[in-house]
């Protein structure tokens, strides 16, 4: 029996369900993103773990117990908030105590909790500080101690690093991580942002409008899409549009170049979908590759660590990544390039709003 | 730029004039209480008399059990509006325009009607005095701590309690309340400064409130009522900085308290 269940979830607000048929096991110890665009019900399920909305339908499970009617108070869940919600009257120290002194610890007990805590988070020197004397990514720190100082049986976190700029983000995000594996705490994590996401969990749940669309690893979630949502919605993708040539042996052809893709196309119809991850693509240097792909380079976009090309293959724009060096030689833009990339690259998906992918 | 703050200059001046000649008139005009000299002989006449000390002491019990009525009846309904009832936020709001629209006199008549006889009895008891209050204060209160709902992170800071095993009333007294203390603090010092002066009220149910009595040492003396009209502006001013003063050592003794 998994540690926190969800089974078949509804939540609607008046007659629109923003949360439908959600259910998930979540095992102990196991760090889960739910990852969606706005509006997917990410966050709806996550205030219902909470116990800040009641599911219209379906039920809650901690530990074996029913907690679908149990108030917030009383659920033994932890959560941190985008705007971190620390008390401003409060200094640090005071933050921390609070969960502490409601669940009445001992003044010993809470001393050495809180300072365990300011420990765990690298604020030892901060702890008399009001929240106002703080930057974002030390008031995030500081609202995940307060939250994690009460031992919560599951961590929730609603965007945490959203309000934070992009340095702090990533390394607040290994921190958190980090904290994570330390205290073995079974965690909720909500995003919109796919590289938290893939980077912090084990598991990830992909939303898009109030149900899942995959469950899976972010290995499986990123190189074995289920969905063509999760496909375009996980990292970039280039969409190609391809004739079937002989469906048998995976044969395609893009703008009259044949691509050979690595298993039988199952897809049904004569033109169908051929995706391709931009960092799956080489340009031809002698070694030989499956596949090739004539055309011309159109763009040079430079983004510190990846150069990213641009090349017109007939009607399509095709992207592709690869590492920055400094003695990178590029060809000029308007020349004439092949594109080379395996077999497993290929993504084949139905031309017209497919379900299933069939990948490498 | 210059002509703008040379506008603005000019307001500040008129305003600083309209609010402070009448004081300096009416205290200056206080101080003609002997011929010929200027003294302080109408202030010693206030004071003199047993029953200034007596009214003040009575409506400033009056206000303070108003502002503790108003604000038990008051917080958690607007609280309650703000968590759980959006949608009765026009109707609450309605409600607190009426006291400007419906005029004391109405109001403590239609209280003496319903109260003066059996089965509330009440006229007699400061009870209704201080309902009575709570009426004329409830715009001022509602507002201010409407106000100061609206400049937290309410739902986000008792989320937070809750999900750290909180009930609603350490919400309330060690997260809400303390976070409000500006808006409470205004509410407080407009209820009394309007308790303070009362007058329709006090005088129709027969208390010896300090409203009436300024009314009645206004109506036989001369000097004395603009003695005491200075008096009351300073007693009211001093003791709004005394709360204000109490107030901030409060949070500073509760913050080295907690901290350990």
């Amino acid at each position: 029996m998994a540690f926190l269940e969800l089974n078949g979830v509804v939540k609607r607000f008046g007659r629109a369900a923003v949360v439908d048929g959600f259910s998930l096991a979540v095992e102990e110890g196991e760090f889960v993103s739910f990852l969606g665009g706005s509006g997917c019900g990410k966050t709806t399920t996550l205030r219902m773990v909470a116990g800040f909305e009641t599911p219209t339908e379906g039920s809650i499970r901690i530990n074996g117990a029913e907690v679908t009617g149990v108030a917030p108070n009383r659920r033994g869940v932890g959560m941190v908030f985008q705007n971190y919600a620390l008390f401003p009257n409060m200094t640090v120290r005071r933050n921390i105590e609070f969960g502490l002194k409601v669940a009445k610890w001992r003044p010993a007990e809470i001393r050495a909790r809180v300072a365990e805590m300011l420990e765990l988070i690298h604020m030892e020197e901060l702890g008399e500080r009001y929240p106002h004397q703080m930057s974002g990514g030390q008031q995030q720190r500081a609202s995940l101690a307060r939250a994690l100082a009460v031992r919560p049986r599951v961590l929730l976190l609603d965007e945490p690093l959203s309000a934070l700029d992009a340095k702090i983000r990533e390394r607040l995000r290994t921190e958190i991580r980090a904290i994570q594996q330390q205290t073995g705490i079974t965690t909720i994590y909500v995003t919109h942002d796919q590289e938290e996401a893939l980077s912090l969990s084990d598991r990830i749940v992909v939303m898009q409008a109030g149900r899942i669309e995959q469950v899976g690893t972010p290995f499986e979630i990123y190189n074995h899409p289920a969905t063509p949502f999760v496909a375009s919605f996980i990292g970039n993708l280039n969409l190609l549009e391809a004739e079937v040539v002989d469906a048998a042996r995976g044969l395609l052809a893009v703008d009259g170049q044949e691509v050979r893709a690595a298993g039988p196309v199952t897809a049904g119809g004569s033109r169908v979908k051929l995706a391709l991850r931009p960092e799956m693509l080489a340009l031809e240097d002698g070694i030989l590759r499956a596949n090739t792909l004539e055309g011309t380079l159109a763009n040079i976009i430079f983004l510190g660590s990846i150069v990213r090309l641009v090349i017109r293959v007939g009607s399509h724009e095709l992207f592709l990544d690869r590492f920055n060096a400094p003695h990178l030689a590029l060809p000029g833009v308007g020349s004439r390039v092949s594109v080379g990339f395996a077999r497993e690259a290929c993504l084949v998906s139905e031309a017209e709003a497919p379900v299933e992918l069939v990948g490498a | 730029m210059t002509l703008r703050r040379g506008w603005a200059w000019l307001w500040m001046v008129l305003g600083f004039l309209y609010f402070f000649i009448p004081l300096a008139a009416t205290f200056i005009f206080s101080l003609h209480g002997q011929r010929g000299v200027l003294s302080f002989i109408a202030y010693r006449h206030v004071f003199a008399d047993p029953q200034f000390l007596a009214t003040f002491t009575f409506s400033l019990e009056m206000a303070v059990c108003t502002i503790v009525a108003g604000l038990c009846l008051i917080i958690p309904t607007v609280l309650w509006i703000h968590l759980r009832a959006p949608w009765a936020k026009p109707i609450v709001e309605t409600f607190s325009l009426l006291p400007f629209v419906i005029p004391p006199i109405v109001l403590v008549f239609g209280l003496i009607r319903m109260y003066s006889a059996p089965p509330f009895n009440l006229v007699a008891s400061r009870g209704l005095l201080v309902a009575g209050y709570v009426v004329l204060a409830f715009p001022y209160i509602y507002r201010s701590v409407d106000g100061g709902l609206r400049a937290i992170d309410l739902r986000g800071l008792t989320e937070a309690a809750l999900s750290l095993g909180a009930g609603w009333g350490t919400i309330m007294f060690r997260v809400v309340l303390p976070n409000m203390r500006v808006a409470l603090l205004s509410a407080a010092f407009l209820t009394f400064s309007i308790v303070i002066g009362e007058l329709t009220l006090a005088v129709m149910l027969a208390w010896p409130a300090f409203g009436p009595y300024m009314a009645l040492v206004g109506r036989d003396l001369a000097y004395e009522p603009a003695a005491l009209a200075i008096l009351s502006f300073l007693l009211t001013w001093g003791l709004i900085g005394l709360i204000q003063l109490a107030s901030r050592g409060m949070a500073k003794a509760s913050a080295i308290g907690g901290a350990h």
